[in-house]
């Protein structure tokens, strides 16, 4: 099990589950990250955190602890 | 009349639409999450004009932030004849999403497919036909941004309305889809509108639904668990199970009307080419400062690029000294664009006033006339009004950076640090915001989800000091440096640190609240990143028009008047009856009665007799903050004859009287400006923050403006004083005593701070053990 915290930058992969709860995750939800959704991870902020990933066609932000509900592999 | 709604994503052009269809001037940024309220108009070129109501731009329909619920509200409860829904076609697969979401309920609905014209250019093509058989509803290619097909739109919009719509769901060939439709027979029986939109949403247990319907969703639950989760093997989460469907249906049916031409195309390529240096692992920091140094260096500095030393020679060739048009363009150095601007105003409005003696002494007025009108009128409404240009010029820079798309990037830089003191990224535009006005910033503030987050950030959005105080800042910088020559004359660099000292203050402030009052942690930090695209000059225009009306509005009304009063509050006495001296009169017995308080802050009962006139103008500026400088402008006519000579600008000539008249000191004139910067903010912003707080508890917010502005003025001018003759005075003991008591308060707030962490691990522990 892999997630997408620990993905290195240019790292891809495919959303297996949405772990979390409540806000969060449906959040998560709306914003496309769904099982079997491509994820690219194209960089991260100059202080390491959050990150900026690619999917579904747009550029999203998300920091490190929500990325660590997304699992992938 | 007909009253459509414009639902859809955030940043998918929706205002620029609502402003095309009504022709009004609403604010448009390149960034999720500018309309965060509803905004009504007139569509008038239609048979018969159509309502256009403009809702906040969401993802989804679910209950978690205050946007949603409002824009699911206005849809369900308020039921508008049509929703326009607008799709970005950069973006199909997202903007779709809240589309299979909406068009679950029965209203008929229409879907405009916004910035297709982008989409052409970089070779991507969508079939638009495809794509409306496959959704089952009409679509409409539109450009919002150039006004292209939205006569077609609205047109066709009215003969959706003609045909009547039930709900349709993309889940009915789901695992969900029987219970779904269980749900849906159940509600329709209780002659629920919209049956089948509750319905879905009972299946996800949202929230409202459930406490709006129990009976139904117990139902609902147990027949989950009985048949679904026999049948199918699906016992899960219904949220997911749905959200996941929802996207599954639209990769599968939509996505496929979209042929991309190559794989990253030429207007992504160069928003990652942009992104490669600004939002850089090294560089993106240090240039975000650049940017930021460069927009207040360029809207205030009077010796531009400091090359005031190679300009200096050409200045005295050309002749500057003394020449009023010619030191528009360099003084000591060259002006920077903003300076320039205010400079040339400046000329004018002097102008006018000279024109305006000569006029009435010319029709013969009395001189109490012409002194209401010259001085009280004129001079207080001019010496807020020069500093126009140089708030235009700051306000355009920041439009720029919005309209870019820029400035969310500075959030994803920014958050890392701005989670420190307790707010997401997302409190950054609200607070650049604010340095404009703090009204929408502070309506901004509804995109932040958390409650305690979003009040605290309320709070010290007037500390992002706002084009109003500019004023005060400027002229009163500008007045300092006239007299003493202090800060290498530079006015500036007043100015700057002042800003400085607002942003300090706000973050320590959020800081201690974040770990006290309002305890908890940064919310989520999940959004979206704009591509770059080309400021539109229209739209920038259009931002700079609407902020000089009001301006010029606010000056010609509230200012007026309040000049109007406050010149015969101070010409009158209690008599009614003209005084000789302004010693004598109501104004002067009011602010000798509050000048007292401000005693701590260096501009008390330390004064002279004339010293009252900063109590008073401290007070006039909890109206409007320009009336601060207004009041100087028109009490220094009253207190001398003549204005000091020389090329001083409007405002900066009045704080000079005001300095020789009172003996305030530098120190305390600081802690003036601090305290006018950080107190209770104008009526307008007070109403704001009031509507934006919970009810009742806004007392505290008043408080907190308060206790911060005195806290902090008062350091100002003690830390100030002793600074400025420290030997002289034997003060050298108050210098360790006062760094003594500012490491004490460091120490204390890290210690609450420490305190507020561990605390929180204890409570996230014992919370794990609890689901264990």
């Amino acid at each position: 099990m892999k997630l997408l915290s620990q993905f290195k930058v240019g790292e891809r992969g495919v959303v297996v589950a949405v772990h979390g709860e409540g806000a969060i995750r449906r959040r998560l939800f709306d914003m496309g990250i769904t099982p079997g959704a491509e994820i690219y991870l194209r960089k991260k902020a100059p202080l390491g955190d959050p990150m900026e990933v690619s999917l579904r066609g747009y550029e999203l932000t998300l920091r490190n602890a929500e990325a660590a509900h997304v699992e992938m592999k | 009349m007909l009253k459509f709604a414009l639902a859809g994503n955030p940043n998918s052009g929706k205002t620029t639409l609502f402003n095309a269809l009504t022709g009004s001037t609403a604010h448009v940024g390149n960034w999720p999450g500018v309309t965060v309220d509803k905004r009504e108009g007139t569509y008038k070129k239609g048979e018969n004009p159509v309502d256009i109501v403009d809702l906040p731009g969401i993802y989804s329909l679910s209950p978690y932030t205050p946007e949603e619920v409002i824009a699911r509200n206005f849809i369900l409860e308020e039921r508008p004849d049509c929703i326009i829904n607008i799709v970005d076609a950069t973006n199909l697969e997202r903007n779709l999403y809240l589309t299979t979401q909406l068009m679950e309920v029965d209203t008929p609905m229409i879907i405009a497919l916004n910035m297709a014209d982008v989409l052409e250019k970089n070779g991507d093509h969508i079939d638009v036909k495809a794509l409306e058989k496959n959704v089952g509803l009409p679509v409409v290619e539109i450009s919002a941004l150039k006004g292209r097909n939205i006569d077609l739109l609205m047109e066709r919009a009215v003969e959706a309305v003609e045909q009547k719509r039930v709900g349709v769901s993309v889940l009915k060939d789901s695992v969900l889809g029987s219970a779904i439709a269980n749900a849906e027979i159940a509600l329709k029986l209780k002659d629920v509108p919209a049956p089948l939109f509750h319905a879905v949403k009972l299946v996800e247990k949202d929230e409202i639904e459930v406490k709006n319907h129990p009976a139904e969703a117990r139902a609902v639950e147990s027949f989950i668990k009985e048949n679904v989760c026999q049948k199918s093997g699906f016992c899960g989460d219904a949220e997911a199970e749905i959200a996941d469907a929802r996207y599954k249906y639209i990769t599968a049916h939509y996505s496929s009307t979209l042929t991309r031409a190559r794989k990253a195309a030429d207007e992504t390529s160069k928003t990652e080419k942009a992104d490669k240096i600004l939002t850089n692992r090294f560089a993106g920091i240090p240039i975000f400062l650049v940017i930021l140094f460069l927009i207040f260096h360029l809207t205030f500095s009077e010796d531009m690029f400091f090359l005031g030393a190679i300009i200096k020679p050409f200045g005295e060739w050309c002749g500057v000294e003394g020449n009023a048009a010619k030191s528009i363009f360099f003084a000591g150095g060259l002006n920077s664009p903003g300076v320039i601007l205010f400079n040339a105003l400046d000329l004018l409005t002097s102008k006018i006033g000279e024109w305006l003696t000569l006029g009435l002494n010319g029709l013969g007025a009395s001189s109490w006339v012409s002194g209401l009108v010259v001085d009280g009128i004129w001079g207080g409404v001019a010496s807020v009004l020069s500093f126009l240009p140089q708030i235009l010029v700051l306000f355009l820079f920041f439009s720029i950076l919005e309209d870019s798309g820029y400035m969310a990037r500075v959030a994803f830089m920014l958050d890392r640090i701005f989670r420190r003191f307790g707010v997401s990224g997302r409190a950054f535009m609200p607070m650049i915001m604010g340095f404009g006005c703090s009204v929408p910033a502070m309506i901004n503030t509804r995109t932040m989800a958390d409650e305690r987050e979003r009040e605290a950030t309320v709070r010290v959005i007037p500390f992002f000091s706002c084009g109003a105080k500019l004023p005060i800042l400027l002229a009163i910088a500008g007045g300092i440096v006239a007299t003493t020559g202090v800060a290498g004359g530079y006015a500036d660099v007043i100015t700057y640190s002042m800003y400085l000292l607002g942003i300090v203050t706000a973050l320590v402030c959020l800081l201690i609240m974040r770990n006290t009052t309002k305890r908890g942690e940064a919310s989520p930090f999940i959004m979206e990143l704009p591509t770059y695209h080309l400021p539109g000059f229209k739209n920038l225009m259009l931002h700079l028009w609407d902020k000089a009306k009001h301006f010029i509005q606010k000056a010609f009304t509230i200012i007026l008047v309040s000049c109007v009063v406050v010149w015969f509050l101070s010409n009158f006495g209690w008599n009614w009856k003209m005084v000789d001296s302004m010693d004598q009169s109501i104004l002067a017995s009011i602010g000798q009665f509050l000048q007292p308080i401000f005693t701590p802050l260096g501009f008390g009962a330390q004064l002279n007799q004339n010293g009252w006139v900063f109590a008073v103008a401290a007070i006039t500026g909890l109206i409007a903050k320009e009336d601060v400088i207004a009041t100087f402008g028109t009490l220094a006519a009253c207190l001398v004859a003549s204005m000091p000579s020389g090329e001083y600008g409007e405002g900066v000539a009045e704080v000079m009287v005001m300095i020789e008249q009172t003996g305030i000191t530098v120190p305390a004139l600081i802690s003036f400006i601090a305290f006018n910067m950080l107190t209770i903010p104008c009526f307008a912003a007070v109403a704001a923050a009031k509507g934006e707080t919970a009810k009742g508890k806004f007392k505290w917010t008043l408080l907190f403006w308060i206790v911060v502005s005195f806290v902090t003025s008062a350091i100002v001018y003690s830390f100030g004083t002793m600074f400025n003759h420290p030997i002289a005075n034997g003060n050298v003991w108050s210098i360790f005593v006062s760094i003594g008591i500012v490491i004490l308060a460091a120490l204390a707030i890290l210690g609450i701070v420490l305190y507020n962490k561990h605390m929180n691990k204890k409570e996230a522990k014992a919370k794990l053990l609890k689901n264990k």
